[in-house]
């Protein structure tokens, strides 16, 4: 047929980090929900895949007092429901608008970030918890912030060699949330898409929107202004968040993202569409 | 642990090998035109279809994302292994009693999609169903046949549970 | 729902169960792509990126050295006629010197794998010179603009002049509408598989397809070969929708295998399905409704221009039922409308359930409702007002001599009940925006909307087509042989039920469809029930005469006096039963029958002549949840009363219905190829969005039986009503929602947030 490809296929990290660092362009395949995409139309040519599905440590979370890492395989279908689903609900919610069951069921965070699609669906969430990237190599762990790893359309800050081992998330109090705007009622890639988390410990809001920017935007001017408004480290009330404060948070959000126009929509359009999330998103955690 | 050229898959509980491929393939493709399963169908390549369902380890995912040469060592369940003695099952059945079936190119992949959501969740309300199918377009029927051959199946299974 | 019962026979009437239903949810059955043969080659097509370029050289030499190629065929390869087409021969098989749409086959290859083909496709230096693309109507119908094929840039103009073109009503209303670009998008994809003979004398051809005998004469024009020596046997339909109503892989396939002396096999991915087939007409309509005081509709006015893209297909057609469909199913006696359909550097447009008819139905439903607002009458009582009755005149000239039960349509689907408000909780998938969790039960508006079509059956403007089929009785077994393409819609149920009715058989056989018979004519327009069941009925009735006849001359009667009951041959007049079994044990009795429609005439300059066949009418009511903030829309329910003379199955008539309504709730709310200066921006399922399952709304469906005396079984044709006045009837129910004047379909979130 031509060209040798080689599948690996390591049965642990420790094993995949060795492999990894003698290929240090080998591709990294998890759920194949992008890779395969590519593969099938003919834009990606693998040569050297290392499949992680049978890794078990990727496949596993583990919950602490204050935080919940999430390993990089696990699949969204896992995080729908049950403990993360409890302690996250915007990560459930987000987990849930990802494709299809079918694409749930194989995909994960590891390969949102890995992908770092501005349109990844659970990327929102993990900027509104300043989550935390896990990545191994034979050098050793490092950590970045996701922030700092989601670096533009498709690019992120993983070297050469390094896997992706999990995300781990810092527990807030209080109320959070994800929305999802596309054109059909499921299996939508987003048009818009926003995360609000209400941290009462804290004392923050983060409002990180989704497909309306060239990487996942964090709307630092719309928080902050927030928190100027309202005291952050008790629930929010209607009272507190009048009509006057969502609309204004919602104004600033809009004028934060930063969309385009595409075959999908009009940047005027995700500008307004964020607008009304944000607000909503607000709403729902006042009441 | 490599994969080259030759590699083995247990497909419906047998091992199978698979030779003279090209690594690039997709499980779909290694289903259809290596081991001659042409049960289950391609129709857009890109997971936005559902055709391709079959279960890997006991989940419902499309076939065509996943590199064949990653799953050896999983358990794989086609649309063939849902009638394995060649009786129809109990949703394949009912999708012919209620008129489900127009061309048929989306029914096997959905038959793996209602047999694995009924073993998960054995009396679904509608909107589960829906969201569950979700997955899986029909551009024949309109859905609404499906979701009565779905009730059908659960009404019977509940009876025929009853009953014991 | 009458479901089948171990005492009920599956005669006609009866929920009678699909035979190839089993195999199918086995995965057994073999549709078009689940073919393969020894020693087979795979074929692809290398197709142009431009919209309009001239081909300035081709260089094979890099392809051919890539180890498993076995051949490459350019325009020069093709051994008869360089082009082929439905109506007019204008589409090349490979491109010559010039490209007219992005996609439009340039080379094809044969090889061992699909991956060395896509290698070979990759190796083939085609160099263009790029050309601006015509890309609007407006371009198309300036005559200065410059003509991009030999032929010129207007595929048809057809003006419909009536009766008093200058009078004028109390009441004008005036609208103009936008159809966007829908796609078939069937789920199985492009498919063929040729065996070329030895000697390469002739080849035989498994392929997907509507229409057996019209690709084989096309086919065996562009291979040079008669047309004996092209044999077409149908592989299993994946859905089709008129998109397989024109040649796309079919003469590719042939020549490769021909060359290579080889079976190759051809498949097309999704990405190369959305650039493989025509795509409906979109276009613009712009009418201007005349009407009493009271309501009546007194004259129409307008244009209608529909953008065919860049090859002829069927568009001359589609503009033909188009324009002669625009009054809608109302009275009306004066009009002067002028129609176009153009050509473009856009995708090639052709036939889709509706054939033009969905685009008029959009626009005069807009009509009607703006109407109603302007005379302070309700929806229903505007369209019941000018409803059409059996005898009324198009504005063709042309009587419907139909059962026209328009008025019954609309009341019947009145009376069903509106579905309950909405009451969920927040987070409820039922919610517009479904698992997006954008809308909180607030934030919904509830809209209701109504459509009503009229649509011709069959084909018209003088194309008469005939339909053949053979029934042979033998020992109590019936067999029948035809070459309808079954494509799902449920034609081989039809076959053996009435072959079970007519002849008192149970066991009904079908034979291989292929073109060892006549032409049945293409599955579309609505026509096989009539046309194909008019055939097997015409020969199952003959083979059943001479049955009577023998058993007659047996016991000395009259055969006139026999008659079927049950399973049995019974003497009207007499004591005599005799199973049919029993009568034809020992006997083959074979019959063919081609049965043919009453002819039709062709239109004149202004419009008029009785052009169509039939027709059949439906009415379809929407009920909309919007979230007008974000523009997000869940179709709650469709309710229907639809025209269908008589039921012939319950349980595939309702699959047919709810499956046009899905098809044009698509049209109404998702799905749209975007083109962009001949670009198709969106040519995969992720971006080309289909309803889902949870797009589905609750249909509810009444079948008004007024029996047909014109239709061979008295049953009309049900497959396009569902899917042409749901559209409008969706649309409508979003402007009830939001206040606002939508004129266009597909509706945007922007269009309706006004963003």
């Amino acid at each position: 047929m031509g060209d040798v490809v080689t599948v690996h296929r390591p049965q642990s990290l420790a094993e995949a980090v060795a492999v990894a660092a003698d290929h240090p362009g080998a591709h990294l395949l998890a759920g194949g929900t992008d890779t395969m995409v590519e593969v099938n139309f003919s834009k990606f040519k693998p040569e050297d895949v290392i499949a992680l599905r049978q890794i078990s440590e990727l496949r596993s979370f583990s919950v602490g007092a204050d935080a919940v890492r999430i390993g990089s395989g696990l699949p969204y279908k896992a995080m729908e429901t049950g403990e993360i689903a409890d302690i996250f609900p915007a990560l459930a919610q987000a987990a849930r608008t990802v494709g299809s069951p079918q694409i749930r069921a194989a995909g994960t965070l590891g390969g949102n970030l890995g992908t770092c699609s501005p349109a990844g669906d659970g990327l929102p969430v993990l900027a509104a918890l300043d989550a935390t990237v896990h990545l191994v190599s034979r050098a050793g762990e490092r950590t970045v912030p996701v922030a700092e790893f989601m670096v533009g359309v498709k690019k992120n800050s993983r070297q050469p060699g390094e896997i992706i081992s999990a995300v781990t998330l810092p527990r807030t109090r209080g109320y959070q949330g994800y929305s999802k705007v596309g054109v059909r009622n499921a299996m939508v890639i987003s048009v818009a898409s926003a995360c609000f988390v209400h941290d009462r410990k804290s004392s923050s809001v983060r409002l990180a929107l989704g497909a309306v920017g060239p990487t996942v935007i964090r709307c630092r001017d719309a928080e902050s202004w927030l928190a100027a408004q309202v005291d952050l480290s008790k629930a929010l009330t209607r009272h507190d968040v009048t009509d006057a404060i969502t609309a204004e948070f919602s104004r600033r959000a809009s004028s934060e993202a930063k969309p385009i126009t595409d075959h999908r929509s009009t940047a005027d359009y995700r500008r307004h569409a964020v607008g009304v999330l944000a607000s909503r998103l607000l709403r729902r955690a006042a009441s | 642990m490599t994969t080259n050229e030759m590699y083995s898959l247990t497909v419906n509980g047998e091992h199978r090998d698979v030779r003279d491929s090209w690594i690039g393939e997709s499980l779909l493709y290694v289903l259809r035109e290596r081991l001659g399963l042409m049960g289950s169908k391609g129709a857009c390549e890109q997971g936005e279809c559902g055709s391709c369902t079959v279960l890997l380890d006991g989940e419902a995912i499309c076939s065509c994302l996943v590199l064949s040469a990653s799953a050896v060592d999983c358990d794989i369940r086609t649309i063939e292994g849902m009638s394995p003695l060649g009786t129809p099952s109990d949703v394949q059945q009912a999708f012919v009693e209620e008129g489900a079936v127009q061309c048929g190119f989306c029914t096997p992949g959905l038959v793996v999609a209602v047999h694995h959501l009924l073993e998960h969740n054995p009396d679904p309300a509608p909107l589960e169903v829906k969201e569950a199918l979700s997955g899986n377009i029909c551009r024949c029927t309109g859905y609404g046949r499906i979701f009565a051959a779905v009730e059908k199946v659960v009404e019977v299974r509940k009876a025929n549970g009853a009953g014991r | 729902m009458s479901t089948k019962t171990t005492t009920q026979r599956d005669v006609l009437g009866t929920s009678a169960l699909r035979p190839d239903g089993i195999a199918k949810t086995q995965g057994d059955f073999a549709f078009s792509s689940d073919y393969t043969a020894e020693n087979m080659l795979w074929g692809a097509t290398l197709r142009s990126p431009h919209p309009y370029a001239r081909i300035v050289s081709i260089d094979l030499s890099e392809a051919w050295k890539i180890n498993g190629v076995e051949t490459i065929l350019l325009a020069s390869d093709v051994p008869g006629k360089l082009t082929y087409g439905l109506i007019s021969s204008d589409q090349p098989v490979f491109a010559t010197d010039v490209v007219r749409y992005q996609g439009e086959p340039v080379a094809a290859v044969a090889a061992d794998h699909p991956e060395t083909c896509r290698r070979a496709l990759a190796a083939i230096r085609v160099v263009y010179e790029v050309m601006s693309p015509l890309s609007t109507i407006e371009q198309a119908l300036d005559p200065s603009t410059p003509p991009i094929h030999p032929e010129g840039n207007v595929f048809r103009h057809q003006r419909i002049k009536s009766g008093n073109p200058d009078i004028v009503g109390d009441v004008v209303v005036e609208g103009t509408y936008e159809i966007g670009m829908q796609d078939q998008a069937f789920l199985g994809l492009e498919s063929a598989l040729a065996y070329p003979d030895p000697g390469g004398e002739g080849v035989e051809l498994v392929v997907a397809t509507q229409w057996l005998h019209e690709d084989q004469k096309q086919i065996a024009d562009c291979l040079g070969l008669p047309r004996e020596k092209v044999r077409l046997t149908l592989g299993g339909v994946g859905g089709a929708f008129g998109a397989r109503e024109d040649i796309s892989l079919q003469v590719h396939t042939c020549l490769l295998a021909l060359r290579t002396g080889r079976p190759v096999k051809m498949q097309y991915s999704r990405e190369e399905s959305f650039f493989g087939h025509v795509h409906r007409h979109p276009g613009v309509i712009h009418l201007r409704h005349h009407a009493t005081r009271d309501g009546r509709i007194v004259k129409i006015e307008g244009t209608m221009k529909l953008d065919g893209g860049a090859y002829a297909s069927t568009s001359s057609a589609v503009l033909t039922n188009g324009v002669t469909h625009l009054q809608g199913p109302y009275k009306c006696e004066n009009a002067l409308i002028d129609s176009w359909v153009v050509r473009s550097n856009n995708p090639p447009c052709g036939a889709m359930r509706g054939f033009g008819v969905v685009q008029a139905c959009f626009a005069h439903e807009g009509q009607m409702d703006k109407l109603a607002s302007a005379l302070g009458l309700s929806p229903v009582e505007i369209r019941l007002i000018n409803a059409m009755e059996t005898g009324d005149k198009l504005l063709t000239g042309q009587p419907v001599d139909s059962v026209a039960p328009v008025a019954r349509c609309i009341r019947e689907t009145d009376a069903i009940p509106l579905p309950p408000p909405l009451d969920v909780t927040p987070g409820s998938l039922a919610l517009p925006g479904g698992s997006g969790r954008t809308t909180d039960p607030g934030h919904v508006k509830r809209g209701v909307g109504w459509g009503v079509s009229i649509k011709n059956l069959m084909y018209s403007d003088g194309f008469d087509d005939t339909a053949e089929a053979r029934c042979t009785l033998s020992n109590g077994v019936a067999t029948v042989k035809f070459a309808t393409a079954e494509v799902g819609q449920g034609f081989v149920i039809l076959a053996q039920q009435i072959a079970r009715s007519v002849l008192g058989v149970d066991t009904v056989v079908l034979d291989t469809i292929d073109t060892k018979i006549g032409s049945a004519g293409s599955t579309s327009a609505s026509r096989q029930t009539w046309m194909s069941g008019g055939a097997v009925d015409g020969a199952c009735r003959r083979v059943r005469e001479r049955l009577f006849e023998h058993i007659a001359h047996q016991h000395g009667l009259d055969p006139h006096q026999l008659d079927i009951e049950d399973t049995d041959i019974v003497d009207t007049m007499g004591p005599l039963r005799v199973p049919v079994a029993q009568a034809s044990a020992g006997l083959t009795i074979e019959e063919t029958f081609l049965h043919r429609h009453r002819a039709t005439e062709e239109l004149d300059e202004n419009g008029q002549g009785n052009c169509h066949v039939a027709f059949a009418f439906v009415a379809h009511r929407a009920v909309v949840d919007v979230d007008t903030e974000l523009g997000l829309v869940k179709v709650v329910q469709v309710a229907t009363a639809q025209d269908v003379g008589r039921v012939l199955n319950p349980l595939a008539l309702l699959g047919q219905l709810e499956g046009g309504i899905a098809q044009g709730l698509g049209l109404a709310v998702m799905e749209e190829i975007v083109v962009d200066n001949g670009i198709v921006r969106n040519p995969s399922f992720t971006d080309y969005l289909l309803p889902t399952a949870l797009d589905a709304p609750d249909v509810v469906a009444i079948p008004i039986e007024e029996y047909e005396p014109l239709s061979p079984l008295g049953a009309k044709g049900v497959g396009e009503p569902p899917c042409i006045s749901v559209t409008p009837a969706i649309v409508a129910a979003i402007r009830d929602a939001t206040g606002r004047d939508l004129s266009r379909t597909p509706v945007r979130p922007q269009d309706i947030c006004g963003v």
